[in-house]
């Protein structure tokens, strides 16, 4: 199985945890992964100029056409903006002519390409499989209780997603973690959003989202598991200034999926950008036993 | 909250309702019937009450340009996309939000943290610039080092409209 690897601007920066396990545990799996000199997708200027987002999405498209390879995103913005930039410029006329304009001054084209784009977990449950996860398993983690968070873009739009999973209760996240030996919770709000999408707007009403989150799980869960950098950024590093802001204690560590795939696929805890983390992972990996 | 919600119907701004019509993601804001499922469904509005996708659809509807630009409730959405799937009438809120922004900011009064990124990408070609500290990094790590200057995400941040 061999992919083309799309970064973001995010996770290569900021949350190379995200990045290290989910390479390490690809390469564990047999996944090959190449990089491609992909950049921005275009999601975090949407807001202000959307033929310009769409014009960076098509760019990065038109590269990945060059190979066979489908597209894996770690980022869940990042491949909802590549799959929108497919269909909307498939059945968007005025914002084609607008993408075409601006590619034209930047010395680019593009002419419709739709690579297959795919998120990481999404690969991992349609394309490798569950059974073969599990096959792979040499430590199960018995008696961990997790707390997914699938987040918004890996599943909604559903229109962008057809045939994958439900958009107000996805199950992919859970069955994914329950291959590890984990248990996947059961809780209120689990498709809530983490706030990371209005940070930069309104930091105060981010934070009480990521917060509300946070309290209710706190206790009920041995950790939380994400899969796009935004939750991974609100929920790990700000719970510190969350649990000073509201005078509690959380204590609820926050791991991208591959780091505890990487766990109950017995590799070494160094490898998987624990140190990243900002909220302590010690008691889960003795819980772990590692 | 009463004073806000008086609404002056000589302010209905025409030219603003044509402009509306031509844009996709805007194409079935005719059809919200105000049912407010968008709003209790947010997970915005639970935590801010002053939120209200609802509102903001009758007043884009209405052509009430002032009243919807005069806050910065259309930069409150976190594009969750929870609204877009149940409002029974697929008038797709998140993306009336993205054309009414979009207007807004052509108009120049984008929240400073949002319009300053094209100039960012048109720097750096990246929203986080690459240092050698971040490819140290990543050396010591075993990541491959990542390009620190994206020619065709500067261009493209830099072209015309």
């Amino acid at each position: 199985m061999r992919y083309s690897l799309f970064l973001g601007c995010t996770i290569p920066t900021r949350q190379m945890n995200y990045e290290q396990s989910a390479r390490e545990v690809a390469r564990v799996l047999g996944i090959e992964f190449v990089d491609g000199g992909y950049g921005c997708c275009g999601f975090p200027v949407e807001p202000v100029d959307e033929v310009k987002a769409l014009s960076m999405a098509a760019a990065n498209l038109k590269i990945a056409s060059e190979s066979d390879d489908a597209l894996v995103t770690l980022c869940s913005a990042c491949g909802e903006m590549l799959s929108k930039a497919e269909k909307r410029l498939g059945e968007d006329a005025e914002a084609t002519k607008g993408v075409c304009k601006i590619l034209t001054q930047a010395g680019l084209a593009y002419a419709g390409e739709k690579p297959r784009v795919i998120h990481f977990a999404r690969m991992l449950h349609d394309d490798y499989g569950l059974d073969n996860i599990r096959a792979r398993v040499v430590k199960p983690l018995k008696g961990l209780r997790i707390a997914t968070h699938p987040g918004c873009h890996y599943v909604r739009p559903s229109t962008l997603y057809l045939g994958f999973d439900d958009p107000e209760f996805p199950g992919t996240l859970d069955r994914l973690v329950e291959a590890t030996g984990a248990e996947a919770l059961d809780y209120q709000g689990k498709t809530d959003c983490c706030g990371g999408g209005i940070l930069a707007v309104r930091e105060d009403i981010a934070k009480a989202m990521t917060g509300k989150k946070l309290a209710k799980l706190s206790g009920k869960a041995d950790a939380m598991v994400v899969i796009c950098p935004f939750c991974g950024i609100m929920y790990d590093k700000y719970q510190k200034t969350l649990e000073e802001e509201l005078g509690i204690q959380l204590g609820l560590p926050v791991l991208y999926y591959p780091q505890l795939l990487g766990l109950a696929l017995g590799i070494d805890p160094s490898k998987l950008g624990f140190d990243v983390n900002s909220v302590g992972v010690q008691a889960l990996l003795g819980k772990v036993g590692v | 909250m009463a004073q806000d919600s008086v609404v002056d119907l000589s302010e209905v701004d025409t030219r603003f309702l044509r402009r509306l019509e031509t844009e996709l993601g805007a194409s079935d804001l005719s059809k919200c019937f105000q049912c407010g499922v968008c709003t209790a469904s947010c997970p915005v509005r639970e935590v801010e009450a002053s939120f209200s996708p609802r509102r903001i659809m009758k007043l884009a509807k209405m052509g009430l340009k002032k009243q919807v630009f005069s806050s910065d409730t259309i930069w409150l959405c976190s594009m969750c996309f929870i609204c877009l799937e149940r409002c029974p009438q697929d008038v797709r809120p998140p993306e009336v939000m993205t054309v009414l922004r979009n207007m807004a900011a052509k108009e120049g009064v984008a929240p400073a943290n949002l319009s300053k990124l094209l100039n960012v990408l048109s720097r750096n070609g990246r929203v986080y610039s690459i240092d050698d500290f971040t490819n140290e990094e990543r050396g010591d790590r075993g990541l491959p080092a990542v390009e620190s200057d994206l020619e065709f995400i500067k261009r493209i941040s830099e072209a015309k409209a």
